[in-house]
């Protein structure tokens, strides 16, 4: 499935934390690739090691963190890098965007010397320029009266226009990927419509790829291309999000979708997933997802399913697959 | 459900709850501001019925259910339980009621003591109000409501720190329903909890509900969750009600332009129709309940609002039976 238009190829992806009660490991052998303009969602409960993901790419883990793995990012492995190379990849090449806008700005700096320091650093703008740069590029994410907003500190803005001022902070050197952990699970649902509006919008006129990684599977529907659905640190299905939705293969995917209460549908009793997410620090051998899993057979619990690619472009990691057509 | 045969459990007529902001620059004989977090709701809480309330952050949702049991000052109104004026009573004979009336809060692990145990912290409501029980008649009841939310009996001595989101939200269940209570407030129940777990929650709850014919009042913000499980919704907006209506009638037809806009906004698991749905983006922000707009609090973001809405607060009228609206264009932007 390697091509040359992928901007972004990530092999076995593993990263490991030291941790005083032992090895933990939150992402175990993550295999996607993204092209040039395309969005993927990375959808999973916490503990998925879905934002140890997106921090792994972005050299952003905790100290105790090791990675092993290759993350090619236009040929290069980004893994790899030192911290002044990778300084220079992040926010001009991939920017990222947090889950709690108020604790990702600076609280004591006017959101404007804020955005602007983003240009005079990377693009070394004057300051008069980097000015015009910033004000055009809160018009672009629809922050109203962006002149006037510039002088403001981060306490004066809303939930979802410190969002809209971390999206144009990102999107600000123009970046090839945008990397957005949790970008909505803070804000009101009206709210949320707004942003993820915006992103469709900013995806089609800047051509950016986007990393969308959220545990709302609704917000995944509307945006992405590609799905890659994380339990316990592994890829359990993989797939064009058409598939994933109206196909999934995965005993787990096919749980969750069951799972959310749906305002198009009238259901009774919601379908559960039986049990808790395992401790990572003991998992079983064996599939992770075996103890909640109702299809678990024997080899499930000997034997942990690879990641195969039973069709062209989806890959799915389980021994005992179902196959249905869930209604749209 | 039929409502007409129901037994009313309680009665909220004008329901206002204000609260005293002083600016920090002010001085000491300076008033303050009202800050109006619930400004005159009217409902009603039938019998073994589930009331869900949605609304965003800020719109009162959160300080309307503390009201309902008298955890907040009630500035204006009436909030009636089964004929007795709740505002009337003194502490005392508040505290007497608090029986039938019980609340779910919504962070499991906050709401919890973490340095009673399991058991201890479901049995406190039994002896604060049932002191004449023995310790051996506590520990089955104990024992039997853990069963029934599903806790394992080997967990009556664990602290709460060792127990996951859902399972603390049990124990939090558990607490509320031991004293058998008439009517359970739930704040947000399942709004920290992950997906797989939240159905379990949700399922238990409305088992819960069906076995022992409690009436919930279940707050909450995501609307699915809240029409999977209710009766009938209320929708908030910047301290006001702006829509009652049964579940089928709010969701198949919503009348208010504000309920229309957040039911737009939701996000469907469902790739093909997010693609092609249309979404009335409401503009702006929420106004500050400090300077709420005059008229109706709405208009400033509303698409139909004319002059007509600066002029009179609407209230909730009926349009049609089971569904009222608060909004003075409701037939001509039908």
């Amino acid at each position: 499935m390697n091509s040359s238009n992928n901007i972004l190829e990530v092999d076995n992806l593993r990263v490991n934390f030291k941790t005083p009660d032992g090895q933990v490991t939150a992402v175990n052998n993550l295999n996607f690739n993204l092209a040039q303009g395309e969005t993927l969602g990375i959808v999973g409960e916490s503990g998925s090691g879905k934002s140890q993901t997106a921090f792994a790419l972005m050299g952003l883990l905790a100290g105790n963190g090791q990675i092993t793995g290759e993350a090619r990012f236009e040929g290069e492995n980004i893994l790899a890098l030192n911290d002044k190379a990778m300084n220079r990849i992040r926010s001009e090449k991939i920017a990222m965007i947090f889950q709690d806008p108020m604790t990702s700005l600076n609280p004591y700096m006017k959101v404007g010397k804020q955005l602007m320091e983003v240009l005079i650093l990377h693009k070394g703008m004057s300051k008069a320029d980097a000015f015009e740069a910033s004000v055009k590029m809160l018009d672009a994410v629809k922050m109203p009266e962006a002149r006037k907003r510039m002088n403001m500190f981060p306490h004066e803005f809303s939930g979802g226009m410190r969002q809209r001022v971390m999206i144009a902070m990102a999107l600000l050197c123009q970046p090839k990927l945008l990397i957005a952990d949790e970008p909505t699970t803070a804000l009101d649902v009206t709210v949320q419509a707004q942003i993820l509006t915006l992103l469709n919008e900013l995806k089609s006129e800047f051509n950016t790829s986007i990393i969308m990684i959220t545990h709302d599977l609704g917000v995944v529907a509307g945006l992405c291309d590609k799905v890659l659905v994380m339990y316990a640190g592994r890829t359990m299905e993989y797939g064009q999000t058409d598939d994933v939705f109206y196909r999934p293969t995965h005993p787990y995917t096919q749980g969750l979708l069951e799972a959310i209460p749906r305002l198009d549908g009238e259901e009774e009793t919601l379908t559960t997933i039986a049990g808790n997410p395992p401790n990572l620090l003991n998992l079983p051998t064996g599939c992770p997802f075996q103890a909640r899993c109702q299809f678990v057979e024997h080899r499930c619990r000997t034997e942990a399913p690879a990641l195969e690619e039973y069709q062209p472009g989806k890959l799915r990691a389980c021994h005992k697959p179902v196959h249905s057509e869930m209604t749209p | 459900m039929n409502n007409s045969t129901n037994t009313v459990l309680m009665n909220v007529k004008n329901l206002k709850v204000h609260f005293n902001i002083k600016p920090d620059n002010a001085w000491p004989w300076q008033k303050g501001q009202a800050l109006k977090a619930v400004d005159g709701v009217d409902l009603t809480i039938y019998e073994g019925e589930t009331l869900g309330v949605v609304g965003e952050s800020g719109c009162g949702k959160s300080t309307l259910a503390r009201a309902l049991l008298r955890l907040v000052p009630i500035t204006d109104g009436s909030v009636v339980w089964l004929s007795q004026d709740l505002t009337d009573l003194d502490k005392k004979q508040m505290r007497d009621k608090r029986q039938e009336l019980q609340m779910i809060f919504q962070d499991p692990l906050a709401s919890l003591n973490p340095r009673m145990t399991v058991g201890d912290i479901i049995a406190e409501p039994l002896i604060t109000f049932k002191p004449h029980l023995s310790k051996q008649e506590v520990k089955d009841q104990v024992r039997a409501i853990m069963d029934r939310v599903g806790l394992l009996p080997n967990v009556i001595n664990r602290y709460p720190h060792e127990f996951s989101g859902g399972q603390c939200q049990r124990i939090g269940i558990a607490r509320a329903l031991i004293l058998k209570p008439k009517l359970v407030v739930c704040d947000e129940p399942v709004s920290a909890l992950d997906v797989s777990i939240q159905a379990q929650v949700v399922n238990l709850l409305k088992e819960l509900q069906a076995e022992m014919g409690l009436a919930l009042v279940f707050i909450a913000h995501d609307l699915s969750v809240v029409k999977h499980i209710s009766d009938r919704v209320l929708v908030m907006y910047l301290g006001n009600a702006v829509e009652l209506a049964s579940k089928h009638a709010l969701y198949a037809n919503p009348r208010h332009p504000y309920t229309k806009a957040l039911l737009s906004a939701v996000p469907v698991p469902d790739p093909e129709r997010e693609r092609n749905k249309s979404i009335q983006l409401l503009a702006g922000d929420l106004p500050s309940p400090i300077s709420p707009p005059s008229g109706c609090v709405f208009r400033t973001r509303c698409p139909h609002a004319n002059e007509e809405c600066t002029k009179q607060k609407p209230a909730l009228e009926k349009c049609s039976e089971e569904h009222q609206a608060a909004c003075i264009r409701l037939a001509e932007i039908a």
